[in-house]
């Protein structure tokens, strides 16, 4: 399955090779024109029907995760984050380290040992380290070195009404959802980037939306979602199984109200359950793209996404659907020229 | 000094916050339309308004948006939870009324705190008299924005209203605008947009203009109330000629450009060095290939505040300042 595929695949910033030979791979075949960038951005091509204007549809294929900096004289590896983790969430994960995916766990003084004061602390990344079993500095060496990525080693898993569990959601689901339009049979053309960096500050996107050049951007991604009973509605963010969350502002983009409202319309029209992200935090890929060059129009589409940021992200399979389903009918109105 | 406070008060009272621009877009354009050559909108929404000429290319950019409030939700009660749209200040917003686009009035308050220094966006909401959620939603919608209402006050030294920020870079612009005639130089005048969320309006028009020198025209703070901040910036000293912020080191050649005017003309001057803050020019001097920047500031205390104040005065002289700077052969 393509959400397994791209998902337990390691691409953090600044390594997004093994996702980008995935993509390629599934869309070589449907696309007009395929080409990797010099910082590594993935675009394509797709020939079809369009109102005289182009269309970007972005998606990032980078991960969050970890760069080994250090590995000491006992062959423990100190490393550093790449992208937004919760140190909280590292203690005892298990990881991969380097291409050829060395297994290694993160280790911690044991709860037998600890003071009081050391159990209810969180741990810093200094006292933090990579145990890959190795006796010694040699002995690591012969296995990783330093400048290695680390990503969490977790396996894809379905489960309760049609949950997935999964890391790097974020956004791979994006990925999927831009594979998916690119193989349909919609007569319709767009540029579609598969970007990089997008973790480490949108890095991918702006030059990605300089060479393209669009009049107008969708942004795919796996959005925040945190939904806990006792919330009052203005605190969620999205809710998980409510459909594709449309964007309305973050640190990035203030989204063209038009637009977003033309979208909405079409949700309804074709009744797509949909919501909206209702918090201003965080930021994605749109804000490099509306303001490159002459500037562009943008919106924000996002499949809910819980315990982003950690080794294992839920969202729902039908979300993933309802999103498919907005985006193809957007399309479908974009190519008769009706915004 | 008199000024045209008249245009300067349906400059601020105009809606406008960032990404919203639309209205005073409007009455910018009916405001300058014959005195230009040409308009043309970009796609986020700037205004770019050019007064042709053989000499250098000179973009001015003053900032149409202002800060406001956008609604992220409406409760089954009917009260609009919101995020900020620019910098909004807790204190200052707590108790104020807001207007939305359709007249829409509403007053802002927060859930109980026990320490008022204390208050939080988050736990803020806008209260606009409705019975429940249907009853809002009659009149607004999650994604609308609201900007505070707006009361506009002067006397013979200042003008206080909210959203001098920057209605009145915008009015010095304009008043400009039509005071020059028959220009040597190429004149592109920007009423940009987005500004107050991360300069973005005036990069992509930067971008279409590829000017030879940039200019903004924006307030800045002041140093010269009861135990403020030490800045050496005050009212009715002169027009602020911007040396540094935080977006920006003025380029030399424009900074001493506009000193060189001013000492020649007799318009009153005082230097900023601001050591936050950013403006336009932030985006304008790294725009492709780089372009010689600078900024005329209006001195203004309270800045984001709903009574931000200015001089008659110093507005007078950064008109001045701005109409040589603009005839002035580079």
């Amino acid at each position: 399955m393509l959400l397994k595929k791209l998902t337990e695949a390691s691409g953090l910033s600044g390594n997004e090779k093994e996702v980008r030979d995935i993509i390629i791979n599934e869309i070589k075949a449907y696309v007009d024109d395929i080409k990797t960038d010099k910082i590594g951005n993935l675009i394509v091509h797709k020939k079809g029907k369009n109102a005289g204007k182009k269309l970007m549809i972005a998606a990032h294929m980078d991960e969050i995760g970890l760069l080994v900096k250090d590995i000491d004289s006992k062959g423990l590896l100190k490393f550093m984050t790449v992208g937004g983790i919760d140190k909280r969430i590292l203690v005892s994960k298990v990881v991969y380290v380097g291409e050829k995916k060395i297994p290694g766990v993160i280790g911690a003084k044991p709860i037998h040992l600890q003071k009081k004061d050391e159990s209810s602390k969180v741990l810093d990344l200094d006292e933090l380290y990579i145990d890959i079993g190795a006796k010694s500095l040699e002995d690591a060496e012969k296995y990783v070195k330093v400048g290695d990525y680390v990503s969490f080693a977790t396996e894809y898993e379905e489960f309760g009404d049609g949950f997935i569990k999964t890391k790097a959601i974020d956004d791979r689901v994006g990925c999927a959802l831009l594979i998916d339009l690119i193989k349909s049979d919609l007569d319709v053309e767009f540029y579609g980037a598969f970007t990089v960096m997008e973790e480490v500050g949108l890095v991918g996107a702006g030059p990605a939306a300089y060479s393209i050049e669009p009049d107008y951007a969708l942004i795919l991604e796996g959005t925040l979602c945190y939904e806990m009973p006792e919330l009052e509605s203005h605190l969620i963010p999205t809710k998980l199984g409510g459909g594709p969350a449309i964007s309305i502002i973050d640190r990035t983009t203030i989204y063209n109200a038009p637009f977003r409202e033309w979208i909405v319309k079409i949700a309804e029209k074709n009744n797509i359950p949909f919501q909206y992200r209702k918090t201003n935090m965080g930021g994605n890929d749109s804000g490099r793209i509306h303001t490159s060059g002459a500037g562009c129009i943008t919106a924000g589409i996002s499949v809910p996404t819980r315990y982003i940021h950690s080794p294992s992200s839920v969202m729902s399979k039908k979300d993933y659907d309802n999103s498919l389903v907005l985006l193809r009918a957007i399309l479908e109105e974009y190519k008769e020229g009706k915004f | 000094m008199s000024i045209n406070v008249e245009l300067l008060k349906r400059l601020t009272k105009e809606f406008g916050p960032s990404g919203n621009e639309g209205k005073i877009r409007e009455l910018i354009k009916l405001e300058i339309k014959d005195y230009v050559d040409s308009f043309e909108e970009d796609a986020l929404g700037n205004l770019i308004a050019r007064k042709k000429g053989n000499g250098k290319k000179i973009m001015i950019s003053t900032h149409m948006d202002q800060i406001g409030f956008i609604v992220t939700d409406i409760d089954k009660d009917g009260f609009l939870r919101f995020a900020n749209i620019g910098g909004i200040s807790p204190t200052v917003s707590f108790s104020q009324r807001v207007l939305f686009d359709n007249g829409t009035i509403g007053a802002i308050n927060s859930e109980p705190v026990e320490d008022s220094s204390k208050l939080e966006l988050q736990k803020m909401y806008i209260d606009i008299g409705a019975k429940n959620k249907e009853d809002a939603e009659k009149n607004v919608s999650v994604g609308d924005m609201c900007i505070y209402y707006s009361e506009f006050s002067e006397n013979e030294n200042v003008v206080f209203t909210p959203y001098l920020d920057d209605r009145v870079g915008c009015f010095i612009a304009i008043e400009a605008l039509k005071n020059i005639k028959d220009n040597e130089n190429d004149l592109y005048f920007v009423f940009s947009v987005q500004e107050e969320v991360g300069l973005r309006g005036a990069k992509t028009a930067a971008y279409n203009i590829e000017p030879d020198l940039g200019i903004a025209i924006d307030v800045t703070t002041h140093g010269d109330t009861p135990k403020a901040k030490l800045f050496a910036i005050g009212l009715h000293k002169g027009a602020a000629i911007k040396v540094k912020d935080n977006s920006v080191i003025s380029h030399p050649l424009v900074r001493e450009t506009l000193k060189t005017i001013a000492k020649e003309k007799n318009i009153p001057y005082q230097l900023e060095v601001l050591e936050f803050g950013g403006t336009d020019t932030g985006a304008i001097h790294i725009s492709k290939t780089g372009v010689p920047s600078g900024a005329i500031s209006i001195p203004t205390r309270y800045v984001h505040s709903t009574v931000e104040m200015a001089s008659k005065e110093d507005i007078k002289n950064c008109i001045l300042l701005l109409e040589e700077f603009l005839i002035y052969k580079h």
